[in-house]
């Protein structure tokens, strides 16, 4: 249960690092990760993953 | 809550227009509101000629989408707003702009206005404004937002000492904002259509009224949208005309397919000159307008006709020595100050003492100028033409067109000649330093006077005294006034050319 960034599309703006009630979304080099093991789909935070409700591009943040 | 009267930021209110200094000098300006603006070039046209801004890219984040921008990272020659070729780090944004400053001792003014939103960055834009404000506290503090996040923030812009802010203010009516917006993330959440348009404009609104109350200048900027809000943006201008902005900036839409935008790859049609001046006019007697805008890059360095960000890239900076000298710096601009004195702006008089009688005729021209007010470059050098409207009431700053850049080393393309003359065949003669023989016959073919024999002169004094002698053939028969027609704004990538 998690969400992954299509590293191809990302224009690295960082919105949902921002965004994310976890800490899960990081740097890594000029992309960014989203990691498995912290993210929440932001269960017991917010009704909607909020990196995927910000993400500038479609299809870019979605389930892994 | 609703704003009745005019606050204008304290400014007085005569035959209802705010007297702001958009045009011209301080006229009637306030000492307080002058000295806000009297050496930033986007609140005055006068300050244009002669100070330089720069952007800094440290927001690439946003918290909306917009259909006429595409963020994009790597784009050297394109020059619209979103577009940057590099993000920087709020320390080497401070590091950027100390080595700005040291060179180019007429920028005085930082604005952070993307590539995103600043005040969806709201940690990396405040922490370089105040790095900024330490190391180099003459240096004014600017941003530029779609004011979704504005009302959270005003505190913190207000202790920043941020004296400017612009609002990118499109419709008032959420059927129009359902059309310019796809959606907008607020509190948590995506919302889009109607429902994203409501939250946004009742956002602006308010951010600015709060803005206008804390006596924070405020610029609206709307970009013109055939089909879509050109006639909207009438009221768009009365709404914040009555919050207190100091000045609208209408803007035209820039939409190519090549952009990537929403707009761009539907074809959307963008204004044509005609229309945007007629809109521009329209609003003017509401409030002063900004026509002067370049629609700069998110990491635009110069004066704003001209483009110095490649001579501070990253990779150059980082092994730029710093020298911030502010006793230079205030020596420079005192001495831009005294030029600014010396140079005498014409009388409305003249005009008519010279013509001789009145007369309805008003003519576009079309100035190839590299700053300080003055008619000083050579037709084939210019980057862009400063356009002005010469009637009996005087000569006055109403557009600018960029163009390609013709003369290369000396050889000329003739293609780029014919674009150049399309950009503005709306103008009735074009100013020049200089100008070769092919386009001279070839303005001349095209019904455009080149007038090469003002060159180094100052811009205004030399076009009444054109105009005054343009009126005299006229009267006498010796030529025939006709209208002209439109100018082409053009879209294609421009080379940065530093």
């Amino acid at each position: 249960m998690a969400y992954k960034i299509v590293a191809s599309q990302c224009t690295a703006c960082g919105a949902c690092e921002f965004e994310c009630p976890n800490g899960a979304v990081n740097l890594k080099r000029d992309v960014y990760v989203i990691d498995p093991k912290t993210c929440t789909e932001c269960e017991g935070h917010f009704g909607t993953p909020q990196c995927a409700a910000v993400c500038p591009v479609p299809n870019t943040c979605v389930p892994a | 809550m609703l704003a009745a009267e005019p606050k204008s930021c304290g400014i007085s209110v005569r035959h209802g227009k705010a007297s702001c200094g958009a045009h011209g000098g301080q006229g009637d300006l306030p000492p307080a509101i002058w000295d806000k603006v009297k050496t930033h070039p986007c609140y005055s046209v006068e300050a244009h000629h002669h100070y330089a801004r720069m952007h800094v890219a440290v927001a690439p984040a946003c918290n909306m989408q917009c259909n006429y921008c595409n963020r994009k990272y790597d784009c050297a020659n394109e020059s619209r707003p979103g577009v940057t070729s590099e993000k920087l780090t709020p320390e080497q944004a401070a590091k950027k702009v100390l080595a700005v400053a040291s060179r180019i001792p007429q920028m005085t003014v930082l604005g952070i206005a993307g590539p995103g939103d600043p005040l969806a960055n709201p940690d990396k834009t405040f922490r370089t404004f105040e790095l900024v404000a330490k190391a180099a506290p003459d240096i004014k503090l600017c941003l530029s937002t779609n004011g979704l996040a504005l009302p959270d923030h005003v505190d913190a812009i207000a202790r920043l000492n941020i004296e400017h802010v612009t609002i990118t203010i499109n419709m008032l009516d959420p059927e129009i904002g359902a059309q310019i917006y796809p959606w907008i993330f607020y509190n948590h959440k995506r919302y889009s259509g109607v429902e994203a348009a409501k939250i946004l404009t009742s956002r602006q609104l308010s951010g600015l009224e709060m803005l206008s109350a804390r006596g924070i200048l405020c610029k609206v900027n709307s970009v013109m949208i055939p089909g879509i809000n050109e006639r909207h943006l009438v009221e768009v201008n009365k709404a914040v005309k009555s919050r207190g902005a100091f000045l609208h900036n209408i803007m035209p839409l820039i939409a190519a397919p090549e952009h990537g935008t929403m707009f761009g790859l539907k074809g959307r049609r963008v204004p044509r000159t005609s229309e945007l001046k007629a809109l521009q006019d329209a609003c003017e007697g509401e409030m002063n307008m900004m026509r002067h805008c370049r629609q700069c890059r998110a990491d635009a360095v110069g004066l704003l006709g001209e483009d110095r960000s490649a001579e501070f890239t990253k990779e150059k900076i980082v092994t730029m020595t710093v020298n911030y000298d502010s006793e230079a710096r205030k020596a420079n601009q005192a001495g831009i100050e005294a030029e600014r004195r010396a140079r005498i702006m014409p009388r409305q008089e003249d005009v008519g003492e010279h013509a001789g009688g009145t007369s309805d005729i008003k003519v576009l021209i079309a100035v190839a100028t590299k700053g300080a007010g003055l008619v000083n470059e050579h037709f084939g050098h210019a980057k862009e033409f400063q356009v002005y409207e010469v009637s009996q009431s005087g000569a006055k700053f109403v557009d600018h067109r960029r163009v390609g850049h013709y003369c290369q080393g000396g050889h000329g393309a003739p293609d780029d000649l014919a674009a150049i003359i399309r950009s503005i065949n709306d103008c009735h003669a074009v100013f020049v330093a200089r100008i070769g023989g092919r386009p001279r016959g070839e303005l001349h073919k095209a019904g455009i006077e080149p007038v090469d024999q003002y060159a180094h002169e100052f811009i205004e004094t030399s076009a009444i005294a054109w105009f005054s002698s343009y009126l005299k053939k006229v009267k006498s028969g010796e030529i025939q006034h006709v209208d002209r027609g439109d100018g082409a704004i053009r879209q294609d990538p421009m080379m940065s050319v530093a």
